[in-house]
């Protein structure tokens, strides 16, 4: 369960969001470009830090602007994936897999590395180097690493939007299967609505920086349609 | 085969120079990491003076830097004399200020290479592994520091390379003591001073010009390997 009340002002850019997040599912934060999808997941996940609001996951606090508490990203367990998937270019794919789950006690993990790997389909590539990754590739690897951290929510920023139309199918059934199989909650960012059909549960709507609708997916689609 | 034998004098400036130059990328390293860093990184009120400064042995005449040196860590200089009371340590006409003439004239040259492998680090990067549950430190330590390797090793290399060659600051902090001070440069320089010197300057010339292919060589070989690791 994710709370999120976030302001902050940027240039001409005005961000006053509130919304909540289910425990389960997938929820995706939809809305053209430049609305500020991006901007809410790097609050959520610590690397921006919002004017004013609460942050609050799982009933933990992240961010309370009136408390003063602004929890470091390395202390939130939000797995990332970004739109660029970020591996690091001079460790192995496996060392980039375990580079997160290595920092965490055992008691701590519940996700494990063969179970994750298969799912993925990256075991032939565990010893080569990003460099000789296709985008697909490098996209499900970053999915490896985030997931092995065990986190409570994974947010994905447009994880599909560098890539081709074949890479996009192959990779987004592995998103849905993510969900069912390892139970964390996603939140899914696009402005793609084809992607968020196939994926969202649950569905925020952003507009210029303000939450326009939210809520079960399936209740907002038909106002959806009539969007342009 | 008796030409190609070094004379004590010659094969003293040869050891010597290594020696200093060992010791003032050494002890300039760490500090020219750290100000690599500080300069691409942060943001405070200097900062342009601060760049100046460290650039400015670029700049300025070697004598003038070499001059400067002696007035503040000569003997009766204003940092040369709490050293010597407080510690006992003398610099001026030693090895030692050997050194940190080389140290001073050759760290703008580590900084701006340094610099530039700092900046080429995506800071994306270093979000990734924050979000993966590495602080701070170790995010420097993982993922900075290793792709940084390029740029400090051309950065020691060149200064390497500086202080090899360093002259006017030298000789006018530290003066032209034979097998204290007189690195290969001095040596060369009092060798072409004296008459039948031309034999020993030859030698101390054909030695410098090895020693400056071998760090070309050296560097551009590591620069591959790297791009080649890089690669898997």
């Amino acid at each position: 369960m994710l709370e999120v009340q976030v302001r902050r002002k940027q240039g001409n850019f005005t961000m006053d969001a509130a919304f909540s997040a289910e425990e389960s599912g997938i929820t995706a934060l939809f809305g053209p470009s430049g609305a500020g999808k991006t901007s809410i997941v790097n609050m959520v996940a610590g690397l921006t830090r919002p004017d004013e609001g609460r942050i609050v996951m799982n009933g933990r606090c992240l961010f309370d602007s009136a408390r003063g508490i602004n929890e470091p990203p390395e202390k939130r367990r939000v797995g990332y994936i970004f739109q660029d998937a970020r591996l690091f270019p001079h460790l192995s794919v496996r060392a980039n897999l375990t580079y997160g789950m290595r920092l965490l006690p055992e008691s701590e993990r519940y996700v494990d590395f063969e179970p994750v790997v298969q799912l993925l389909g990256i075991e032939q590539l565990l010893d080569r180097r990003p460099a000789r990754l296709s985008g697909g590739e490098k996209q499900r690897v970053a999915i490896g690493r985030a997931l092995l951290c065990s986190p409570s929510l994974l947010l994905m920023d447009e994880p599909l939007a560098s890539l081709d139309d074949s890479r996009k199918s192959e990779i987004l059934p592995f998103i849905r299967r993510l969900c069912v199989e390892f139970s964390t909650p996603i939140m899914y960012v696009s402005h793609i609505m084809e992607e968020i059909e196939r994926l969202a549960h649950h569905l925020v709507f952003l507009e210029n920086g303000r939450v326009v609708a939210s809520g079960r997916f399936d209740e907002l689609k038909t106002m959806l349609r009539g969007m342009p | 085969m008796g030409f190609f034998r070094l004379t004590p004098l010659e094969w003293e400036a040869f050891k010597l120079s290594l020696w200093v130059a060992f010791w003032a990328v050494s002890a300039s390293l760490p500090i020219g990491i750290f100000t690599a860093w500080v300069l691409s990184r942060c943001r405070f009120p200097g900062k342009g003076v601060l760049d100046g400064l460290i650039h400015l042995p670029l700049v300025l005449p070697p004598v003038v830097t070499g001059y400067l040196l002696l007035i503040l860590f000569g003997r009766k200089g204003i940092v040369g004399k709490f050293l010597y009371d407080t510690l006992g340590i003398t610099i001026a006409f030693t090895w030692k200020g050997a050194a940190l003439a080389s140290a001073v004239m050759a760290f703008p040259l580590l900084v701006r290479a340094v610099r530039l492998s700092v900046d080429a680090v995506d800071q994306g990067l270093e979000d990734a592994a924050r979000t993966l549950g590495a602080g701070r430190p170790r995010v420097f330590f993982t993922i900075n520091l290793p792709l940084m390797v390029p740029g400090i090793i051309t950065g020691i290399i060149l200064a390497f390379a500086r202080s090899l060659g360093e002259f006017g600051a030298t000789i006018t902090f530290v003066s032209n003591i034979q097998g204290e001070t007189q690195t290969l440069p001095l040596a060369l320089y009092s060798l072409t001073q004296v008459p039948n010197g031309e034999g020993g300057a030859l030698r101390l010339c054909a030695i410098a010009v090895i020693l400056a292919m071998a760090a070309l060589l050296i560097s551009e070989w590591m620069s591959r390997r790297f791009a080649a690791y890089m690669k898997g």
